[in-house]
């Protein structure tokens, strides 16, 4: 397989501050290639470094092969859609999407087959003469697409393009968007702080935190085996107790919470007994009063202390009895829970197999602090 | 990349540079050096305060030079008083949809040049004009009364001029204040006295700055309105200037002239900036 | 108190009162003067004597048109050689000044910066008299040094335009700045990212946007020029512009010619003003 993008121990620094640390992946060609992170996590900087608007201070970028230093930004086979997608207000919307190719002296009749082609492939036949003001959000995140998509680039690079759409229309452009990859080939970049974008769209998602990576994988692996604690708490909802291992044999641990509840889960890497750890389980993988042949489950009580009804995405607020450690559980509509009120105690189990345990860190201390204080 | 961007850079700087080098600073020094200079027996250029001193030593020079200086503030005062309810009344009162015509209004007379509006006072207010005819007509008047050149006349010629660089910043910082401001303060129980000293001016401080300090450095440098709507005894500073330079050709003298009315005008916007804590360059936006 | 606020009547008479007295002091001088352009008699002033166009069109020996009159229709032209000549220059160095100062860094951008913005604070005067000084003593050093006498620095048409330019360019670059401001730069990005280089960059995307801004510049900077009566008092040549030449008959006594000059004046400047306020309008929208 061909690698369109590498980039190779990449770091920026702004005077002090190190905005990307000793980044390094690679993006196969015609691949959707997410770069997940919070607002400040470096991950526009570096779309800004591959697209060539910013130098890096150390590492190489390199596309098909090809070392990008140097190079200007007019003068390298990559495309940014921006996030507010910068579309010139001065131009209709064929003259947009022609821009680029009169840059490259193309002839005249070609920009124009080439405008005519790009717009139906991404639906705006007949848009053309349009201004860029009388278009609908949607839309004009097309003509950003299209107008990119015509140069042909070999990398086309996404700085949360969606952003700036409203909530409906955001999930509506996260389907097209992917279709649109899919017909067009072209590899993508997409850069985002909404897991949910990133999960839907893309084939691997990098989690960027303050300049560095903390896992590259598929969306699947990210939610399901995050390598790091950052990674499990950022990707998807999850819950977390603070604990110490009682017994550990290869991937399987047994630990005890700070509240005195004991579980059995696997865990990453074997850890002595009495290490401090932080235990992650998904609101999903908590199962409502289950039924009491399934043996191998972990149990424990749990007090209801409100329903968050969310249609398909209800919870359960909870607690276990005389802590406050809270739990959110997931509720499916299925009305087979519609007799649980508010204060209720119910049972609740989980399978060994998806929780996910690591080493503590510092920061997720203070609950269980606080508890030893009470 | 680096080379291109200092090319982009001179490309920009170097018109620049060469209007304000040539055109502004080097004249300006040359007019302090020259003021410093006077010719002695022999013709020849020597370093002196003789220019100084002879404003200091005739009454008269001195006398114009403060009477321009306190007139010019009183002109700024007085076209503030007038041009605020104008602001106000246009930014607030009026129906929106007479605003731009109004502005318009407003507008207009200041794209005709000085000397035009001027003359239209002048055949308005002179001994045979417009208003002593139709005075007499009403039998208000015997014969006519000269209200041309004296010093009223002179402060409200010079008020009409530079009005518009007083009311079009306070309509522009007055566009700003939010209304529910107003409401807000008459809601909870403020007269309109308090409104406008607690609210609104506060709100203006910035256009009143900006519009006072290009009123004043207008009426100051002004020298159409005076020479033209003055009379004998109402001389401005800049005419001793131009006396100077064209009647007397006593260039030094004119340079130390023209020098005190740059640092006179520099001051008293320097002084007003200091004591309304804004400084020019917010002032300018 | 404001128009979302109940008033009283007496409030809203008052304040009607004093915006139509307002209005009324603004015109009266202009209405005058373009009436009296239309009477039939030797004087600008009333009674009237019955509706003539001869102040235009006239060609006898006692009564001669402005369409006729070879000094004043001189000095008309020379003061649209000059105005073209400033705007061009003023609107170029301008606009080059403005992406100076919104887009480049450079050591020393606040010096400058108060050094453009010093015109603002110089009277025009003082910048007509620093000018005339120090081309006198550029002259007087490149006679002496080379024996070369230099036309350029003496009073006449090119030193009118390079005093009126010395300010004006500081407006221009004030409009045009104000402008590139609001732009917004990832359009440039986008433009470079699509394959433009910065030239391309600056003539597709910066100065198209700027456009609207440019051109209102351009039309203030002429009409500026046109009126100005200060800075060209004192480089003024053998060719006098309108204002200066208008002074001068001003001074010595009328007649109505003065007012057929001032009523095309007038109504070729509220064209212009107009089709400004109008283009400026439909940017908006």
């Amino acid at each position: 397989m061909q690698i369109d993008l590498a980039v190779k121990n990449v770091t920026k620094k702004f005077k002090d501050f190190i905005a990307v640390n000793n980044v390094s992946f690679e993006v196969p060609d015609g691949s959707f290639f997410s770069i997940l992170g919070p607002s400040g996590c470096g991950k526009t900087t570096l779309l800004r470094m591959i697209a060539g608007l910013t130098e890096p201070t150390e590492g190489a970028i390199e596309i098909r092969g090809e070392s990008m230093l140097g190079i200007a930004p007019n003068k390298r086979p990559v495309n940014l859609i921006f996030q507010h997608l910068a579309l010139f207000p001065m131009m209709n919307v064929a003259e947009n999407i022609a821009f680029g190719l009169r840059r490259r002296r193309e002839n005249k009749t070609a920009i124009k087959t080439k405008v005519q082609k790009i717009l139906e492939r991404v639906d705006l036949a007949g848009f053309g003469q349009k201004k860029t003001d009388q278009l609908s959000g949607g839309q004009r995140q097309r003509v950003a697409i299209a107008r990119c998509l015509v140069l042909e680039p070999t990398v086309l690079l996404l700085d949360e393009p969606l952003g700036a759409l409203d909530l409906k229309l955001r999930e509506q452009m996260k389907v097209e968007l992917k279709k649109l990859q899919a017909k067009v080939g072209t590899t993508f970049v997409y850069i985002t702080h909404d897991q949910s974008e990133a999960l839907v769209m893309s084939d691997h998602v990098a989690v960027m935190n303050q300049g560095v990576y903390e896992q590259i994988d598929t969306p699947q692996n990210l939610y399901s085996n995050p390598k790091t604690p950052f990674v499990a708490r950022f990707v998807g909802d999850n819950n977390s107790w603070c604990g110490r291992i009682r017994e550990c044999q290869d991937d399987n641990a047994e630990i005890e919470t700070d509240e005195g509840a004991v579980f059995r889960t696997k865990i990453r890497k074997p850890l002595p007994p009495g290490a401090a750890v932080d235990l992650f389980l998904r609101p999903e993988a908590m199962l409502i009063q289950p039924d009491a042949s399934l043996s191998a489950l972990n149990r424990f009580e749990v007090v209801v202390k409100d329903i968050l009804f969310d249609g398909a995405n209800s919870r359960l607020l909870a607690h276990p009895p005389n802590t406050d450690t809270e739990l959110l559980i997931a509720l499916p509509q299925n009305r087979q829970y519609d007799y649980i009120k508010k204060d209720d105690k119910i049972e609740i189990g989980w399978d060994a197999q998806s929780g996910v345990c690591f080493p503590h860190t510092h920061g997720k201390r203070k609950k269980s602090e606080k508890q030893e204080i009470a | 990349m680096k080379n291109q961007k200092r090319w982009v850079l001179w490309f920009f700087l170097s018109p620049v540079l060469l209007w304000l080098v040539l055109l502004i600073v080097l004249p300006q020094i040359d007019l302090l050096t020259m003021s410093f200079h006077v010719e002695n027996d022999d013709g020849r250029m020597v370093w002196s305060f003789a220019n100084y001193l002879t404003f200091f030593q005739e009454p008269i020079y001195w006398l114009t030079f403060v009477r321009t200086a306190v007139y010019s503030i009183l002109v700024t005062f007085l076209t503030f008083i007038i041009a605020l309810p104008i602001a106000f009344y246009i930014t607030k009162v009026a129906a929106p949809k007479f605003q731009g015509f109004l502005m318009m209004l407003l507008l207009l007379p200041f794209w005709v040049s000085e000397l035009v509006r001027v003359y239209g006072w002048m055949i308005l207010l002179r001994e045979s004009g417009v208003i002593n005819h139709f005075l007499i007509k009403l039998g208000l008047l015997n014969k006519p009364v000269e209200m041309l050149y004296n010093d009223a006349t002179m402060i409200m010629g010079l008020v009409y001029t530079s009005m518009l660089f007083m009311v079009i910043p306070i309509v522009s910082v007055l566009e700003s204040l939010d209304n529910s401001l107003i409401e807000a303060a008459y809601d909870l129980g403020a007269d309109m006295w308090s409104i406008l000293v607690k609210i609104i001016i506060p709100h203006a401080i910035p256009g009143i700055v900006s519009g006072s300090i290009v009123v004043f450095m207008l009426t100051l440098g002004n020298y159409l309105t005076p020479n033209l709507m003055g009379g004998k005894n109402s001389l401005w500073f800049t005419e001793q200037i131009y006396n100077q330079f064209i009647a007397s050709f006593n260039w030094n003298q004119g340079a130390a002239f023209g020098f005190l009315l740059l640092v006179l005008s520099s001051l008293v916007i320097w002084i007003g900036l200091k004591l309304t804590k804004q400084n020019l360059k917010k002032v300018v936006q | 108190m404001i128009r979302t606020l109940p008033t009283s009547k007496t409030y809203n008479w008052c304040f009607k009162t004093y915006v139509i007295l307002y209005f009324t002091f603004l015109f009266a001088p202009l209405l005058i003067t373009c009436i009296l352009a239309f009477n039939d008699s030797q004087f600008p002033s009333l009674p009237w004597k019955g509706f003539t166009v001869d102040w235009f069109t006239a060609n006898l020996p006692e009564r001669v048109g402005i369409f006729h009159d070879q000094i004043n229709l001189d000095s008309i032209w020379v003061s649209f050689q000059v105005a073209f000549f400033v705007a061009i220059l003023a609107t170029t160095v301008g606009t080059l000044g403005a992406f100076l100062f919104e887009q480049e860094d450079f050591r020393f951008k606040q010096l400058l910066y108060f050094m453009m913005l010093a015109p603002l604070v110089i009277p025009g005067v003082i910048l007509g008299i620093s000018l005339l000084l120090f081309s006198n003593t550029l002259g007087l050093y490149f006679e002496t040094r080379w024996n070369l006498d230099v036309e350029l620095f003496r009073p006449g048409f090119w030193l009118v335009v390079l005093g009126q330019f010395s300010f004006i360019a500081t407006l221009v670059t004030l409009v045009v700045a104000a402008r590139l401001k609001k732009f917004d730069r990832t359009l440039e990005e986008a433009a470079l990212n699509l394959g433009a280089n910065r030239f391309e960059v600056i003539w597709h995307i910066t100065l198209k946007f700027l456009s609207p801004a440019i051109i209102g510049a351009a039309a203030v900077a002429f009409l500026m020029s046109f009126e100005n009566f200060n800075t060209t008092l004192f480089l003024v040549g053998h060719e006098a512009t309108l204002p200066i030449n208008l002074y001068l008959q001003v001074r010595d006594g009328s007649t109505p010619v003065i007012n057929a000059i001032s009523f095309l004046l007038i109504v070729g400047t509220s064209l212009l003003a107009m089709a400004n306020l109008y283009f400026s309008k439909k940017e908006e929208e």
